[in-house]
C-alpha cells in the first residue's frame, strides 16, 4: 500500500507526549515513526539501551511508551532482546502464548549505546540471528552526558572532549561507518535513514527491517540541537542538508544487494551542512579552510564507493 | 524411588537444570562451570530438554539476555565463574533491583590476579552486595538439591529475587561423587511450573522495567528489594521443609556440626567444611568440645540465628576463603563478628584467609586452628585478629 503520511498520523500514538526529551530531539520523531512502523494489529517490545531517550521516555512512575518495555543498562540492549526474542520463540513453542498475537522485538539506542559500548553486543545479536531489529538513532555523540565525542562523531565536529582550540579543530578521526559493519554481518535488511520529507523513506524502511524475518538494522542520523548547536526547529533543514551534502546517504541492503533510495538532483557541498551547526564553527575561521576541503573530500570518497556498490 | 548416581557437581546441576527444563539459557564459557552448559547442550541435542539454548558472546550477554527473557515470562538460568561473574557485575545488580529471579550457577573461583582457575570464593563474594540471594553447598549433593530449591526460593512472589547456587570450583564441580539424584516427574512436580504475573509478552497488558528512578523514588525500590531479602529467609526454610517432607534431606541456613555443647568452632563454607569436620571428630575423640557451623546461606545473612549459636562458645574462627583487601578481615568474618556484635556473652573471634587459589586445607591445618581457639578460650588472649593460613613464609 502507498505510504499515506495523513494515514500514518491518525494511527494511535504509540509514543506518547510528556516525555522529558529536549525541544526538537530528533530520538522522540523516531520513536513515534519507529512506532508507526509497527502494524496495528501487532504488539512491540522495546528493549533500550540507557540514555537520554531512556531517562526521558521512562521516568518513574511514568512511561511514554504503549507497549512493553525493558532497559537494564547502556551495552546490552541487542543481548538483552535476544533474551526476549528467545522467551518469544520458547513461549511460542510450549504454547504459552495466543498464537494469533504476533510480537515484534525492537531495540534502540543512541550511537554511543550503538557504535561504541553496545557494539560487542550488537555485533553477537546479528551473528546469532535473532529476529529483532535494530534501531539506532546516531546523534554523533554521547548526548546524555553533554556530547562527549563518540566513534560516530564526525571528523572536524567540535565535542566536549574534543573541544576546538588553537591547537584543536575537532575530533581528528572520521566517523565509523557502522552501517557498512552491520551489511558485513550478512544481515537479511539494514538501512540508513534520517528524518525528512513526509517520512516517507523512514517508514518505508523501518517497516520493511521489522517485517523482514531475521536481525535487521536501522541506522538514523538524528540530529541533537544541544549537541550540534543550532535552533530546535531547525532539524528537518539539517536533515535535509546531510543527504544533499551526501554527508548521510540514505540507501538500503537487501539481502546484500545494495539500493540508493535518494540522489540528490545537485550534490551540494558540505558546507551546506557544517555551516548550518555550531560544532563546525571554528571550520569556517581564516586558517582553517582546510577543514572544510578535508570534510568534502571523504564525503566524496564515501560517495563514490556508495554509487559503485549501488550500480 | 531416587536414583544413585556418580555425578560431578557441574553434572549434577546440569542434570538439575535438564530436570526442570528452563524456557531460556543464556551460555558463555569460562572454567571451571563451562561443562555445566555443554552437558545442556547435548540435552539439547539429543531432545531431552526444550529449552532455547544461546550462545551468546560474554557474561555480560549472558545475563542480560537472562533478564530480558525472565522479564519477558520465561524461567531462564546461566552458569558462569570467575572473570566472569565480575563481567556480569554491572547486570547482577540490575536483575536484583528489577527483581528479576534468574538463577545463576556459580562454579566459585580465584579472580585474577595472578590468573588462577582454582577454587576460592574471589568472584562470589565480591559479588555478595549486588542483591543476589546466595546458596552455598558443601558436596554435590547439596550443589543438586540447592539448585532443586533455588526457583521456588527465587521465584517466589514476596521475594522476586535472583539466585546464585554456588559450587567450589573443581573440587566440587569437578570432583566425582554418589549422589542421590531425585526422578523426573517428581523434581518438575517439586519445582513447579514459573507463572509470573505481570512480563513483556503479556499480550493484554503491557509492562516496563527498568525506569530512571529519581531521589523522589530510588529509596523507595531499594527498600522494597531489601525487604525482598528479608523475605527471603522464611521462604528459604519453607521451601527446604518442602525439600525435606519430599525427598528427605534437611536443610537450613547452616549446618551445626557437633554445635550442642562447643566451647571453640569455626565458621567455615563449601568444600572445606567436609575437612575441619574430620577435625572435629578427632577432636572429640580426645575430649575437645569443638563444633562447626557451615554457612548454607550467605545472601540473606542469617545473622541472629548464626549469633544464637555461636553465643555458647569461647573462642570462634572465621574461615574465610577469599581475601577482602580490607585489612581487618574477610567479608565472612565482617559478617560474623557483626551479627555477634549485641549478644550479652560475645566469644573471642578470629578471621583466618586460607585456601585462596586452590590452596590445599588440609585435617592437619584445621587442627592448628582449633589449637589456637583452644588457647584463646584457655587465656582469654585473642592475639592476632586477621590472620592467613597455608601461605609459604618469606
Amino acid at each position: 500500500m502507498a505510504y499515506n503520511l495523513k494515514e500514518e498520523m491518525n494511527k494511535e500514538e504509540r509514543f506518547h507526549s510528556g516525555h522529558r526529551l529536549c525541544a526538537g530531539c530528533g530520538a522522540g520523531i523516531v520513536c513515534r515513526a519507529m512506532m508507526r512502523a509497527v502494524d496495528p494489529e501487532d504488539k512491540a517490545v522495546i528493549c533500550n539501551a540507557t540514555g537520554c531517550l531512556e531517562v526521558s521516555s521512562f521516568q518513574y512512575p511514568y512511561t511514554a511508551w504503549e507497549d512493553s518495555y525493558i532497559h537494564t543498562a547502556f551495552e546490552n540492549a541487542s543481548a538483552t532482546a535476544s533474551g526476549v526474542e528467545a522467551a518469544y520463540r520458547a513461549m511460542k513453542k510450549k504454547g504459552k502464548l495466543d498464537e494469533k498475537t504476533n510480537f515484534k522485538i525492537l531495540a534502540i539506542g543512541g550511537d554511543g549505546g550503538t557504535y561504541d559500548i553496545g557494539f560487542q553486543s550488537l555485533s553477537g545479536a546479528l551473528e546469532r540471528g535473532h529476529d529483532f531489529t535494530y534501531f539506532c538513532y546516531d546523534n554523533n555523540a554521547y548526548m546524555n552526558t553533554g556530547t562527549q565525542r563518540s566513534s560516530a562523531t564526525p571528523r572536524f565536529a567540535s565535542a566536549t572532549t574534543t573541544p576546538a582550540g588553537i591547537e584543536s579543530v575537532g575530533k581528528k578521526q572520521t566517523q565509523k561507518d557502522l552501517t557498512q559493519i552491520v551489511v558485513a554481518h550478512g544481515s537479511p535488511y539494514v538501512a540508513q535513514t534520517t528524518l525528512y520529507g513526509n517520512m516517507k523513506d523512514f517508514h518505508e524502511k523501518a517497516h520493511r527491517a521489522i517485517y523482514t524475518e531475521g536481525p535487521t538494522f536501522v541506522n538514523v542520523l538524528t540530529p541533537c540541537p544541544r549537541g550540534w548547536n543550532y535552533p530546535a526547529e531547525n532539524l528537518l533543514e539539517i536533515c535535509k542538508a546531510a543527504i544533499d551534502t551526501c554527508v548521510w546517504p540514505l540507501y538500503e541492503v537487501v539481502e546484500g544487494e545494495y539500493r540508493l533510495t535518494y540522489e540528490p538532483k545537485k550534490k551540494l557541498p558540505v558546507e551546506e551542512f557544517m555551516s548550518k551547526q555550531g560544532r563546525f564553527a571554528h571550520c569556517f575561521k581564516p586558517g582553517n579552510e582546510w577543514t572544510i576541503e578535508a570534510a568534502q573530500a571523504y564525503v566524496d570518497k564515501k560517495w563514490e564507493e556508495l554509487l559503485e556498490k549501488c550500480k | 524411588m531416587s536414583i544413585r548416581e556418580r555425578l560431578s557437581g557441574n553434572e549434577a546441576i546440569a542434570t538439575a537444570m535438564r530436570q526442570i527444563n528452563p524456557d531460556v539459557f543464556a551460555m558463555f564459557p569460562i572454567t571451571p562451570s563451562t561443562e555445566i552448559p555443554q552437558y545442556y547442550a547435548q540435552y539439547v541435542a539429543d531432545g531431552r530438554v526444550d529449552t532455547e539454548f544461546i550462545c551468546v558472546e560474554s557474561e555480560h550477554s549472558s545475563l542480560s539476555a537472562c533478564l530480558g527473557a525472565e522479564a519477558a515470562g520465561c524461567r531462564a538460568v546461566t552458569a558462569t565463574s570467575s572473570a566472569g561473574l565480575s563481567y556480569m557485575n554491572e547486570v547482577l545488580y540490575v536483575a536484583g533491583s528489577s527483581r528479576l529471579p534468574v538463577v545463576l550457577a556459580v562454579a566459585c573461583r580465584a579472580l585474577t590476579g595472578p590468573i588462577n582457575i582454582n577454587h576460592d570464593y574471589s568472584d562470589s563474594m565480591a559479588e555478595r552486595d549486588s542483591g543476589f540471594i546466595q546458596l552455598y553447598g558443601e558436596n554435590n549433593q547439596e550443589v543438586y538439591d540447592n539448585y532443586l530449591m533455588a526457583h521456588r526460593i527465587a521465584e517466589h512472589p514476596s521475594v522476586r529475587l535472583p539466585l546464585m547456587v554456588c559450587e567450589d570450583g573443581f573440587i566440587t564441580s569437578h570432583a566425582i561423587e554418589n549422589i542421590e539424584i531425585e526422578e523426573d516427574d517428581k523434581v518438575k512436580a517439586f519445582v513447579g511450573e514459573y507463572h509470573p504475573e505481570n512480563y513483556l509478552l503479556k499480550k493484554e497488558n503491557p509492562l516496563a522495567v527498568g525506569p530512571y528512578g529519581v531521589s523522589g523514588y530510588y529509596m523507595e525500590a531499594r527498600v522494597a528489594q531489601a525487604q525482598a531479602m528479608k523475605n527471603a529467609k522464611q521462604v528459604i526454610l519453607d521451601v527446604a521443609a518442602d525439600f525435606e517432607k519430599t525427598f528427605g534431606r534437611k536443610y537450613g541456613f547452616f549446618e551445626e556440626y557437633r554445635m550442642e555443647d562447643a566451647e571453640v568452632a569455626m565458621v567455615i563454607m563449601g568444600s572445606s567444611a567436609g575437612t575441619a569436620k574430620a577435625a572435629v571428630d578427632e577432636l572429640r575423640g580426645r575430649g575437645v568440645k569443638a563444633g562447626l557451623v557451615k554457612i548454607r546461606v550467605f545472601r540473606p545473612f542469617p545473622g541472629e540465628e548464626l549469633a544464637k549459636v555461636l553465643s555458647g562458645c569461647k573462642a570462634v574462627a572465621v574461615m574465610d576463603k577469599s581475601e577482602g583487601f580490607s585489612a581487618c578481615g574477610g567479608p565472612l568474618f565482617a559478617e560474623t563478628s557483626g551479627a555477634c556484635i549485641n549478644l550479652d556473652k560475645r566469644p573471642k573471634m578470629i578471621d583466618i584467609v586460607f585456601g585462596l587459589g586452590g590452596r590445599d586445607f588440609t585435617v592437619a591445618a584445621a587442627l592448628s586452628v582449633y589449637d589456637r581457639l583452644q588457647n584463646i578460650a584457655r587465656t582469654g588472649e585473642v592475639g592476632e585478629v586477621y590472620t592467613h593460613m597455608g601461605q609459604r613464609e618469606a
